[in-house]
């Protein structure tokens, strides 16, 4: 194999500061995806769990047409497609003046691919562990809703931190399909290194390690509020 | 936004289906491959010995941290030079994509092999099996019920996966509508009809699932 190694590239202006730009982006992105993604997961969830059978069949469609149709193609849909089929004055002000309309645009397709993945997390930890609390909360006297909303949904939230974290990383995985419409996140600046330096190795290597810190990072912060809510002992306690 | 044209469906349904071939055919190797490899990489994870199964669960955890893309491009960048000459963005994509996937079949065929009670391999090996008979012959087909549902899920994570190689510019499905989408302008009608037939097909497979699953309870 013949290649010249120069671990330099990555700490030699300009490629350190864009490889270091690109954790940031994929940082924010991820991060801003993932508080979409828990919203419309907690949303989703609760309305596949209401008594309403409307409300459950509109969630359980939702679920299906989110979670079925490829990350990648949803984002083409709302990047290209949405725009255009939206009435004139929306489209024109989503092309023209939509403020960094790549990085809101990968934000609200990740997140909302996400969500559905979430809310079927959600309704799981309602059903398993908030719904089987709701007897004994009514038998205290409390209406359904109060039982719904001071019982099942807060026991049931807090048994699925746990589940989630796996589901947050698959959203900071999904952070670097946002190169495929323009934005210069980690992926994208790594190979943007390898592009004009031809040190694809070095380059990828900082990518790779890079996700590997964010992704303990992550593992590590939901196992801490994990622990702090007492998920794992509610999830073992309703096993 | 009136003016659309489903008729560049028709004009180019022969494109598109030479794009939905390749995405077969990524399908497929991904996951007879990704099976093969993650059977290997489950084996070794199971080992009693550190030495042979603290690589395996390195390589998975890694593999499962990184985003396709990434994993894409280090093949694509890493295969020529590897071999010392070109070798094209399809056989790059399908190594990256078996190699990718073995880590969740890997997971997957895990699980499997660890629902089975312990009892039941013990009793076999106390039969007189030898070890490779105790996991072919009693293990195996056990294991084969808690997974098959879990292995059609992942095909169909497999089949929305290869919408991927998108960014090595190979000519699957999406990227054949995409082709067409920007030749001729149609972008509104390409991608919606690649969203309905990516939702008819991986939801069609999804409900198969459910269905298989509860047919027989474990």
């Amino acid at each position: 194999m013949n290649y010249r190694w120069d671990w330099s590239v990555l700490i030699r202006e300009p490629f350190v500061g864009w490889l270091w730009s690109g954790v940031l982006l994929t940082l924010a992105i991820s991060l801003m995806s993932w508080a979409v993604a828990v919203t419309i997961g907690i949303v989703v969830g609760i309305a596949r769990s209401a008594p309403s059978r409307t409300a459950r069949l509109l969630a359980g469609i939702y679920i299906d047409v989110f979670r079925s149709v490829p990350p990648l193609v949803q984002l083409f849909l709302w990047y290209f497609v949405f725009p255009e089929v939206v009435p004139d004055s929306v489209g024109l002000w989503l092309k023209r003046d939509l403020p960094y309309p790549e990085i809101v645009t990968a934000v609200i397709a990740i997140g909302l691919f996400a969500g559905a993945r979430v809310a079927e997390q959600v309704r799981a930890g309602i059903e398993a562990v908030g719904a089987p609390l709701l007897p004994a909360a009514l038998a205290t006297g409390l209406r359904p809703l109060q039982a719904f909303r001071l019982i099942a949904l807060p026991l049931g939230l807090r048994a699925i931190v746990g589940p989630l974290t796996s589901e947050f990383l698959i959203t900071i995985k999904l952070s670097s399909l946002s190169l495929t419409i323009g934005v210069l996140e980690l992926t994208a600046q790594s190979r943007h290194v390898e592009n004009y330096t031809f040190q694809g190795f070095e380059a990828f290597t900082f990518a790779t390690i890079g996700y590997l810190v964010i992704g303990l990072c992550a593992t590590g912060l939901m196992r801490l509020i994990d622990s702090r809510i007492g998920g794992a002992a509610l999830r073992k306690a309703m096993a | 936004m009136s003016d659309f044209d489903w008729g560049v469906i028709a004009r180019s349904s022969s494109f598109l289906a030479e794009g939905m071939l390749l995405s077969a055919l990524l399908v497929f190797v991904a996951t007879v491959g990704g099976l093969i490899v993650g059977f290997g990489l489950a084996l070794m994870r199971l080992s009693t010995h550190r030495v042979i199964s603290g690589p395996a669960a390195a390589y998975v955890t890694v593999m499962r941290s990184l985003p396709l893309v990434l994993v894409l491009f280090w093949f694509y960048f890493l295969m020529p030079l590897a071999i010392g000459r070109p070798v094209g963005s399809l056989t790059s994509a399908l190594i990256a994509f078996v190699l990718f996937e073995a880590a969740f079949y890997c997971e997957i065929i895990r699980a499997g092999i660890n629902s089975v009670r312990k009892g039941q391999s013990d009793a076999g090996l106390a039969t007189g099996l030898r070890r490779w008979q105790v996991l072919r012959l009693i293990v195996m087909p056990q294991a084969m019920r808690a997974m098959g549902p879990l292995i059609l899920n992942q095909i169909v994570i497999v089949f929305q996966d290869t919408s991927l190689v998108y960014v090595v510019s190979l000519h699957d499905f999406l990227t054949a509508a995409s082709v067409i989408a920007s030749r001729d302008g149609r972008a509104t009608e390409m991608y919606s009809l690649v969203a309905v037939v990516y939702l008819v097909i991986c939801l069609s497979i999804t409900k198969a699932a459910e269905f298989y699953r509860r047919r027989r309870p474990s």
